[in-house]
């Protein structure tokens, strides 16, 4: 994933710079309004990333306790009055949220003294720091005793049982079978709960849910396979929806590797308020980043409504404004794993000379970041035998442009979620090809003003020509006018607008000034 | 006639199977394997491969021959269009020679369902497999509302634009939830007295009319469901009430 990349296709440097450079101009504005505010999402991870953790009788998390609690005060933020709560009453963090969850309010005790109460915050982060730093070691010492056993691309499947003890069943099979990465896919309703569920779960809808003690099951699971079968094993969620930085504090608390984590995925696919969506992406990258956690953008959902060949800008476009936004979320280029999909459709001539052509094209665009190439899906039928090719020249695709992060497709994919054997078919059949094809990639040339070539710099121009439009336009103009994905988002609908509140002149968030110094951002 | 199975000749009774046993790999669960099939009712059973999924899981390939075969005038086939479908145009010009006003389509993945790939193919411009969508139809006015859309939001929306019909796709169909949803919406519509006013279909990879009829739809489309099938039931349908 390292190794430097060959340019084959000889795109203008002049054109790629132009498109980075409309990136920063049309991020900028969002970014200001970003920086002015914060979300009930972004006060619980704060408060979750303090240790804020549990759930009162009827489910509700502690985090969504305190902040409900402080909700017309939100404006300060609602850090302070919990540990303002932990002074006043003496307790500690855990015996605290107990006292919570039982119906303790923090917002009716007087403030004690401001020095004290930062020297208390300054506890609470140090403490955070340690142990998120302490896990990044971990895994880097894991990958170090590990080096080169892992495939490259790697290879990531995904798990959806319902049930987290089934799909650690199913988790340690794959690793059995060669998996890389193993993704638990969150059950289909859980993007729009505007909390966390608490605990061990075993009920879902087309995936399972995420909690902290369910990605602690699966995360030590996978330890142990990976011990096992002497390869590290990456483990992820979705960092999405309405809790996208609470689940993404969870992540960096309990080790996972990846996260899928997009600026605006949310806003066009889940209907999830625009500004909601951009505040709450920048904390949730702030703590991807801290935490050493490569992000998986979703490039590819644009391909399963809009055609692949037609709107191939629109996914070029959405990785400059992802780069750009997990840049100034302080991601560094390896951990942003871009995100585009093999969804030609199988009936159009040439219709792999195109994929290819876009695949090697954003692999020399972002030659350091670790792409994520996502497998047929809108074209798969019922015919899973068709399928299992069309996977194979999917498997094909991504090891002769190079990819990083390679999610298997299923030949079942149009059915019902993976059974244990079509994961290890997929498998399989992705480690005959990359096996068989191991350098296959560096033997290759592609013909100078060939039709390869000619793809890819009319899909870069028309990207910088779209870009262009956005600029002129605003960011949220053009969500709202539906440029992206052919889906229109007005800009004060959607869900979670409630959520979003002005910071205040005495706003305090001490994680997030610690996150931003150690990211290098710019203070707030 | 009776139909059987077709391998190589006519009547050899041929099926392959694959199926994953929760048994470590070796001659016992190849003995098992065969046996399963065998208790299946299949004669003449090879298992053909099989190997580790896992240290207590394994993948089996296997061909059985069964006597057993279907008379075909038994069978009674329920689809919600008949043989004859109309094209694009067609459909269009029935609408604007016999309906005389435009047709209003309201359509949405309902519930917690997030998938919108299925109402995208019947009614994004663009369609599926070179059958364009109903957003395409000149004749038609089409809303598109989306993923996740809960009923009562669906239906408010439909009786606002006057609609004609109303389409739900549901793709997640793991525990029945779709069921549970299908049948909310339609007691919905019985309580607000509204269930004659709308033609209402439901899509999806798992739906049949059979079952769609069942839940109280006018009709239901599986695989292999283009924008021509859908707007030609709408059509007919809403002549057929007009007449």
């Amino acid at each position: 994933m390292t190794a430097p990349v060959e340019t084959k296709l000889g795109l203008p440097q002049d054109r790629i710079d132009q498109a980075r450079e409309l990136a920063e101009r049309i991020a900028r504005p969002v970014n200001q309004f970003i920086e002015r505010h914060t979300t009930v999402s972004v006060e619980r991870a704060t408060l979750r990333l303090a240790g804020v953790d549990g759930a009162n009788a009827e489910g509700i998390p502690v985090p969504n306790l305190v902040v409900d609690q402080v909700r017309d005060r939100l404006e300060d933020g609602a850090l302070l009055p919990y540990i303002n709560a932990l002074l006043r009453t003496g307790d500690t963090v855990e015996g605290l949220n107990q006292r919570i969850a039982q119906g303790f309010r923090v917002d009716e005790l007087p403030l004690s003294d401001r020095g004290a109460l930062e020297r208390k915050a300054e506890e609470l982060v140090e403490s955070f720091a340690t142990h998120v730093k302490a896990r990044r070691a971990w895994r880097a010492a894991c990958k170090e005793r590990f080096a080169g056993k892992n495939h490259s691309p790697l290879l990531y499947v995904i798990v959806a049982t319902g049930n987290i003890h089934e799909d650690v069943q199913q988790a340690r099979a794959a690793v059995y079978q060669g998996a890389d990465v193993v993704a638990v896919i969150r059950t289909t309703a859980q993007s729009l709960l505007d909390y966390v569920p608490y605990g061990a779960t075993t009920e879902g809808f087309g995936g399972t849910y995420a909690t902290q003690e369910n990605f602690r099951i699966m995360r030590s699971a996978l330890d142990e396979e990976m011990e096992r079968h002497e390869r590290y094993v990456h483990l992820t969620n979705y960092a999405s929806g309405l809790c996208m930085p609470e689940i993404s504090a969870m992540g960096a608390i309990e080790r996972l590797d990846m996260m899928l984590n997009d600026s605006i995925y949310g806003i066009l696919f889940r209907d999830i308020n625009m500004y909601r969506t951009f505040v709450d992406q920048k904390f949730s990258r702030m703590i991807n980043a801290f935490g050493g956690i490569i992000i998986n953008t979703g490039e590819d959902n644009y391909l399963t409504t809009s055609d692949a060949v037609e709107k191939a800008h629109t996914v070029l476009a959405s990785q400059f404004l992802n780069e750009r936004f997990a840049r100034d979320a302080g991601l560094p280029p390896r951990l942003m794993g871009l995100g585009h999909a093999f969804e030609m459709d199988p009936s159009i001539p040439n219709g792999f000379l195109w994929e290819l052509a876009q695949a090697r094209m954003a692999r020399e665009i972002f030659p350091e970041h670790p792409l994520k190439y996502m497998p047929p899906t809108k074209h798969m039928t019922g015919n899973i035998f068709m399928g299992h090719v069309q996977n194979t020249m999917f498997n094909f695709a991504s090891m002769a442009t190079e990819q990083g992060i390679h999610l298997l497709g299923m030949l079942t994919e149009a059915i019902h979620t993976p059974f244990m054997m079509d994961r290890a078919l997929s498998l399989e059949n992705a480690r005959y090809v990359m096996n068989s094809m191991k350098d296959f990639a560096s033997e290759i040339e592609f013909k100078k003003d060939g039709l390869i070539v000619g793809r890819a710099r009319e899909v870069l121009d028309k990207t910088v020509d779209f870009l262009e439009v956005l600029e002129r336009i605003g960011m949220m103009e053009a969500l709202e006018q539906g440029l992206f994905a052919e889906v229109k988002r007005p800009r004060d609908m959607g869900k979670g607008l409630e959520g979003i509140q002005e910071k205040g002149p005495n706003y305090y968030n001490p994680f997030e000034t610690y996150l931003a110094n150690e990211l290098g951002l710019t203070a707030n | 006639m009776i139909a059987r199975p077709y391998g190589d000749t006519l009547d050899d009774g041929a099926v392959q199977f694959s199926f994953t046993l929760p048994v470590p790999e070796g001659p016992l669960g190849r003995e098992a394997a065969r046996h399963l099939v065998e208790k299946w009712g299949f004669d003449q059973v090879d298992v053909v491969h099989s190997h580790a999924l896992a240290e207590e899981f394994s993948f089996y390939v296997a061909y059985g021959r069964t006597a057993t075969g279907i008379d075909l005038s038994t069978i009674q086939v329920e689809e919600a269009t008949g043989p004859s479908v109309y094209t694009m145009d067609e459909a269009n010009e029935v609408v604007r020679t016999r309906l005389g006003r435009k047709v209003v389509v309201v359509g949405a993945c309902t519930g917690f369902d997030a998938h919108t790939v299925g109402i995208d193919a019947i009614m994004n411009m663009k369609g599926y497999d070179h059958h364009f969508g109903l957003e395409r139809y000149p004749e038609f006015e089409a809303y598109n509302l989306g993923a996740q859309v809960p009923n009562e939001k669906l239906i408010d929306f439909a009786v606002k634009v006057k609609a004609d019909a109303i389409l739900i796709s549901q793709v997640v169909t793991q525990k029945d939830v779709h069921i549970q949803n299908l049948t909310q919406f339609i007691e919905m519509l019985q309580a607000r007295g509204l269930r004659e006013q709308f033609v209402v279909l439901v899509g999806g990879s798992r739906i049949g009319n059979k079952l769609a009829v069942e839940l109280g739809f006018d009709g239901g489309f599986g695989k292999g469901t283009f924008a021509d099938h859908v707007a030609t039931f709408i059509v007919d349908r809403l002549l057929e009430r007009e007449a």
